[in-house]
């Protein structure tokens, strides 16, 4: 009479260690491997001939010389690698100040009542402006344009108002990001924590908001991925950060090499970042069927 | 209405929409007095416990705790919610919290008490019905029973003077309900006063001192267990019950 | 018969020579060896050319009507390069409706692979490391660096190479201007380096840069016109050889040739002097120690 879906204490212990088991056997199992030698021979194949369909073309080497001259990628790195501290420098404060404005926009547009329409409505058009308004053309818009207006005691800096254009854009964002995560929170939660007495805002602080920014994590680590790419949008306002050091080195040689330079470095630091976000997905992944299973 | 009634739920009406659900409820309850509202899925049981903690605001009438109305607007809401408790069918423990941490989010933060004597007060309570154990377990390890265990301790953390049960075993496997419905006459016998809507009409005749049935949106009859549930005046009330048994859970 | 015969083949060959005088009367000088049927050219019969978008003073004027140039069009012929282009077509015996223009990103006129245009032409310099990967033509301006700051700021009182050092300053990227910063003023804080020089010029007129470094008839037109708030600090030391601006071709085309003779034969009769003082005459600004 009783039923399968339920578990007691014991079982759901019993079935976790179960699991992690089961889990490893079928990666070593026989059918698992002939799959990876076929996977491995046929990368090989279509690698040989993309490689040899570009080594054969006519224009290849001047493209060589062009692109991946091994003489400009090390006269040039150094000073590129230099100029990547700015790029990191940047996106690194940057994020901090977009993960708390983000968040404080995701609140205010959930804050319930008439009374509060105003603060809702203000989030909506921030929203909107920032994430309609390309982002090349705030940069502009704060770097050049503030500055211009001579007004005492705001600073003038170019990698100043880029850092803040880059948060500013990237809030409005990210704060989507957060209200997503906060609307996937089932009302029930927010019901029962009003239940006990707390505050709309104790409610999101204590209940709603820790399960929100857990499920989003992942919408988040890919916004701070893009955001260190732009970072390279600074130098528009002539900050000189790892892009525009290998543009400079470009325009001096006539050879894109630097190009290339910089590239590897950017991929080089988004490459861990990924492989985090893919273990945290997996991670949550594991413990929601644990839930499941119960 | 007699002056010692701890809530009075006067002409009641309550809308989702086009949707009338309540429509002009009428309901006292004593000090100390445990009522069962029994009434079929949908005749709005759970929109009127809502109603009582104002997570649902209400069309017209009044409710008065202890002598408070309660509806008015300029009303506290998180201080009258402070006192009273409400327990789901669906235990909405805080996942991403332990069990103590659950228990003891509402009297640090609503009621302000420090950590040490809000961990004191979950721990007692948690021991009293049997879960120390699971103090620092979180809800994704407990089995259902457990779960709704934990929701009522986390209730009564608050010490309410008025706690609300919405079918809080029609989740559970049968043989968990017990555990919980356990806990109910525990509580019951202490004299906490209690509005508790329920299926479960074996526990309803044995713990109630009152059964309300709740049918198309007003209290259509109530009466003592024996009363309702031994010689139902009301045809409506004698075919809900019929059903019932006939379903073979009376 | 026969005498009028005669007679009359006569007066055909002198109408056949008179139309062909008439004809090249009407066609503009012609350079020997290089007929303009013969040159190498992207589009036959026209001159297809390039500049950088926008178009700066004085090195093209007019102002423009077209939406696809930002500041001057350069088909109005003002301006010294654009005149000494239309100069050069002529020479080379194009009509001005044979010339066209393209607009054309600095950086992107040296990219591998086919060029777009005939030559390119925007100030560009000519140096070593870029003559591996085009070629250029013959110099038809010598380049003087030069710092253009506010009046205001101390800047403006510098006069000598070492006095730059402590200041911020600006050039656009890709530039030998950028390279005169690096290379010979080697100051103390990293250079601002611009994707254009009007970017550089908000730049100086918003204070984040002290000085901008920039070729020298460019100054005339940022300190008078777009930030007049500044002036011309000095011109700059030429460092070794003289810098020179040559056109821009597809490295190995054998245009460059002819055109390089044109613009001798400019430089021989005095043609580029003119222009030179028309368009860029300016009075000199002390040369910085």
């Amino acid at each position: 009479m009783a039923r399968k879906d339920r578990r007691s204490d014991s079982e759901v212990a019993r079935l976790d260690g179960n699991r992690g088991s089961k889990i490893l056997a079928g990666l070593t199992k026989g059918s698992g491997g002939r799959g990876v030698a076929i996977a491995l021979l046929s990368t090989a194949v279509v690698l040989t001939v993309v490689v040899v369909l570009v080594v054969r073309s006519p224009g290849w080497d001047e493209v060589k010389q062009a692109f991946f001259s091994r003489d400009q990628f090390e006269k040039s790195f150094p000073d590129i690698l230099s100029a990547f501290w700015t790029n990191v420098k940047i996106f690194l404060i940057a994020e901090v100040f977009i993960l708390v404005l983000a968040l404080g926009i995701a609140v205010l547009r959930s804050l319930p009542g008439p009374v509060f329409f105003p603060l809702r409505a203000l989030a909506v058009v921030y929203v909107d402006l920032f994430r309609g308004v390309p982002t090349v053309l705030v940069i502009y818009i704060l770097g050049f344009g503030i500055p211009a207006l001579q007004l005492q005691g705001v600073p003038i800096s170019p990698l100043f108002w880029g850092t803040v254009a880059l948060v500013v854009v990237y809030s409005a964002y990210v704060s989507e990001v957060y209200r997503a995560g906060i609307e996937s929170i089932h009302p029930s939660q927010a019901a029962a924590a009003r239940s006990l007495g707390l505050t709309h805002g104790q409610a999101l602080r204590h209940v709603v908001v820790p399960q929100a920014v857990r499920r989003v994590i992942p919408p988040l680590l890919n916004d701070f991925i893009g955001l260190q790419k732009d970072t390279a949008l600074v130098a528009l306002l002539g900050v000189v950060e790892a892009f525009r050091q290998s543009q400079i080195e470009v325009a001096a040689t006539f050879n894109y090499t630097p190009y290339l330079a910089t590239a590897l470095l950017f991929v080089l630091i988004t490459i861990p970042m990924a492989r985090f976000t893919d273990w945290l997905l997996a991670r949550d992944k594991r413990r929601q069927l644990a839930g499941d299973l119960r | 209405m007699s002056s010692e009634a701890a809530l009075v739920i006067e002409r009641l009406h309550k809308s989702f929409g086009k949707l009338e659900v309540l429509r002009g409820v009428d309901l006292e309850l004593a000090e100390h007095e445990v009522v069962c509202l029994i009434g079929a899925s949908g005749s709005g049981k759970s929109t009127l416990l809502r109603c009582v903690n104002l997570l649902e605001p209400i069309d017209t009438g009044r409710v008065v705790l202890r002598g408070e109305d309660i509806t008015t607007p300029r009303v506290d809401v998180n201080r009258v919610r402070r006192g009273i408790g409400i327990v789901f069918q669906a235990f909405n423990l805080f996942p991403h919290m332990s069990v103590l941490e659950n228990v003891t989010l509402g009297p640090r933060k609503a009621l302000r008490l420090q950590k040490p004597e809000a961990d004191a007060r979950a721990t007692e309570l948690l021991d009293r019905f049997g879960l120390a154990d699971k103090r620092d377990e979180y809800p994704d390890r407990l089995s259902g029973g457990q779960q709704q265990r934990v929701a009522i301790v986390r209730a009564l953390a608050m010490q309410p003077g008025l706690l609300l049960l919405d079918e809080v075993t029609s989740a559970l496997d049968p043989e968990l309900v017990a555990e919980v419905l356990g806990v109910v006459r525990e509580l019951a016998a202490e004299g906490m006063t209690m509005l508790i809507a329920t299926h479960e009409m074996s526990f309803a005749r044995d713990v109630a001192h009152r059964v309300c049935f709740l049918d198309e949106g007003v209290i259509l009859e109530q009466g003592t267990p024996e009363q309702i549930f031994g010689a139902p005046r009301e045809p409506r009330t004698q075919q809900f019950l019929q059903r019932i048994v006939d379903a073979g859970r009376l | 018969m026969r005498p009028v015969l005669f007679g009359l083949a006569l007066t055909a060959l002198a109408l056949a020579l008179a139309a062909t005088a008439i004809g090249s009367a009407e066609a503009p000088a012609q350079i020997p060896g290089c007929a303009k049927g013969n040159l190498n050219l992207l589009n036959e019969g026209q001159l297809t050319l390039a500049t950088d978008n926008p178009a700066f003073d004085p090195w093209w004027s007019g102002g423009s009507k077209d939406k696809d140039w930002e500041q001057n069009d350069p088909t109005t012929g003002k301006g010294y390069e654009s005149a000494v282009a239309y100069q050069i077509a002529k020479r080379l015996g194009f009509t001005r409706a044979q010339v066209t223009w393209k607009a054309v990103p600095f950086l992107r006129s040296f990219a591998p692979g086919k060029k777009p245009f005939d030559w390119y032409m925007a100030q560009v310099s000519v140096t070593p490391e870029r003559k591996k990967a085009v070629s250029f033509s013959t110099s038809y301006y010598n380049v003087n660096q030069a710092v253009a700051g506010l009046k205001a700021s101390s800047i403006a009182k510098v006069r000598s190479l070492a006095g730059l050092k402590r200041y911020k300053l600006g050039a656009q990227v890709g530039t030998t201007s950028y390279a005169y910063i690096s290379k010979f003023i080697r100051p103390s804080q990293s250079p601002a380096v611009y994707d254009s020089n009007a970017d550089a010029v908000s730049a100086l007129k918003n204070k984040q840069i002290d000085g901008l470094v920039v070729d020298f008839p460019s100054t005339g037109y940022i300190t008078a016109v777009q930030v007049p708030t500044s002036t011309v600090v000095g011109r700059l030391p030429t460092q070794g050889a003289q810098e020179i601006f040559g056109l821009v071709f597809q490295r190995g085309n054998s245009l460059a040739a002819c055109v390089n003779k044109a613009i001798n034969a400019l430089r021989t009769d005095g043609t580029l002097r003119r222009l030179d003082v028309r368009w860029l005459g300016k009075t000199g600004a002390p040369i910085l120690k």
